[in-house]
């Protein structure tokens, strides 16, 4: 008989047993999204980044773009107005990790691509209140100056590959000469720009 | 979900709530009808010993009821496996349900507002509040609250129109964008020709200008600009090339401003907004737009 004594006085079994519990949860509710189709099949048409959108979003990662926007949409209506179709698990089958995030101070990000033009997108991270005034976001304006360095491109993507992102062998060898040299603004915006276009009707 | 998973998912669940339901009432002290006791846990620090009491009751009945509620809320919702839920609910559903209840009360409004032409919203108050609250939820990041623009945004206040501004062509612009292309002619022209380019542009909107530059950059302007521009420079609307004789500048009219436009080429872009949408929402918004220059 399990009494709270023998539990609270034995160090080594309640490890075990407060392992048990709380591995329920996750045993229940993330286990099997390894092994659901609506989970590890991209959608029609998604593509993996280009070497330049794959940099791109590094710089997202390194500015903390995420910290202040979500990349998902609900289903509701208020966002599926605002912001275009729900998110679906198979759009972000080759993201790792997933930048979902989980506060908005900022719009969500998820479909923006294609939203704004790219000259918006450049006038807007180096100053944004110069065309949106009532803006909180912070300037960005090292990322005009800044370089890409693609040394280590080609082993960011076969790192990627070896977790199921299908990035070509041409692709990883010419991935340096791609993106090296070019303006760090260059690349957030070639990975803005495809967020979320994979599925056509965003209305 | 296969039947593997959701029989899986089922029995953790279930095992879960049932172990954490045994837990709680099996490892309670045995004194469960009393509130307090004198037994101790068996050590003391400095004298201060603990009393072994029992878990108040309010409490032991807050896991009770949690548990109580988990089994509610798993008979309600879809939460064991392939199991609908008595409620028949998804997240999807309600989305549905929410659309559809939307679109009762709103078609009815946008369908009676398509009868109108862009023109006509343009004179019907309650039509041009809603597209002006359309407008500063999509159009106004780049345009500007109240539609004045900015640097490189075309300011829709005034009456001059890069691709035309009747009705017809601001609903169009809206609907498949635009795509404005000034290549550069910084290597073709050379610094020179550029200053002498600038010089001649400048003048047409009276600016005061050197005039021999501006004589020889007419010659060039001839050969080179009026493809797009036109013969007299008042821009052709079918190609968005703007006007150069109005004193109107999208990228700023300074010297510096107009040579580096001639140098780097300009691209603006309108994105279409067939996808992002509906068209009766772009008709609304297309009356506001037109509404504002008038």
């Amino acid at each position: 008989m399990l009494k709270h004594d023998t539990i609270e006085k034995n160090l080594g079994l309640m490890v075990i047993l407060v392992i048990i519990v709380i591995s329920g949860g996750g045993l229940a509710e993330i286990v099997p999204l390894f092994f659901q189709k609506q989970t590890t099949v991209p959608v029609e048409g998604l593509k993996p980044l280009t070497a330049l959108q794959l940099e791109g979003r590094d710089i997202y990662i390194r500015e903390g773009c995420h910290v202040c926007h979500t990349q998902q949409i609900r289903p509701f209506r208020a966002e599926t107005e605002r912001y275009g179709h729900y998110s679906v698990a198979g759009e972000f089958v080759y993201d790792h990790p997933f930048l979902w995030g989980s506060k908005r101070t900022g719009p969500d990000l998820a479909r923006v691509g294609g939203r704004y033009s790219d000259d918006w997108h450049r006038a807007h991270l180096y100053n944004p209140r110069d065309v949106v005034p009532e803006s909180i976001m912070p300037s960005y304006p090292w990322l005009f100056s800044d370089k890409v360095n693609g040394e280590d491109t080609p082993k960011k993507m076969r790192a990627l590959r070896s977790v199921g992102v299908p990035f070509t062998d041409q692709a990883i060898a010419s991935s340096s000469a791609d993106v090296d040299g070019k303006p760090e603004i260059q690349a957030l915006i070639a990975y803005l720009q495809q967020l979320g276009t994979v599925m056509s009707n965003r209305r | 979900m296969t039947s593997f998973w959701s029989a899986w998912i089922s029995v953790i669940t279930i095992a879960v709530i049932v172990g954490c339901f045994l837990l709680v009432v099996r490892t309670r002290k045995s004194e469960v009808f009393k509130d307090t006791t004198t037994e101790t846990v068996g050590h003391t620090f400095d004298g201060i010993s603990e009393l072994d009491n029992p878990l108040p009751r309010w409490w032991f009945n807050m896991f009770i009821l949690s548990i109580v509620f988990g089994i509610v809320y798993l008979f309600l919702y879809p939460g064991l496996g392939n199991y609908k839920g008595y409620l028949n609910w998804t997240s999807y559903n309600q989305w549905e349900e929410e659309m559809a209840h939307a679109d009762k009360h709103y078609q009815p409004v946008f369908s009676r507002y398509a009868q109108l032409s862009v023109e006509q919203i343009s004179n019907d108050e309650k039509a041009r509040q809603i597209g002006q609250r359309m407008f500063a939820n999509n159009c106004a990041l780049c345009h500007g609250q109240g539609g004045v623009g900015a640097f490189g945004f075309p300011n829709l206040t005034d009456t001059n129109w890069l691709y035309g501004g009747d009705g017809s062509t601001i609903e169009t612009t809206i609907t498949n964008g635009r795509n404005g292309a000034m290549p550069p002619w910084g290597a073709v022209l050379g610094e020179e020709g550029i200053r002498n380019v600038t010089s001649y542009v400048l003048s047409l909107s009276g600016q005061e200008v050197n005039p021999k530059l501006a004589a020889q950059g007419k010659v060039t302007f001839a050969s080179t600009c009026v493809a797009c521009h036109g013969a007299d420079a008042r821009g052709i609307a079918a190609l968005g090339a703007p006007d150069l004789s109005d004193n109107t500048w999208l990228y700023g009219g300074s010297f510096e401003q107009v040579s580096h436009t001639i140098r780097q080429g300009r691209s603006g872009v309108m994105p279409a907004h067939k996808s992002l949408l509906s068209q009766d929402k772009i008709h609304l918004i297309a009356g506001y737009v037109y509404g504002l220059s008038r």
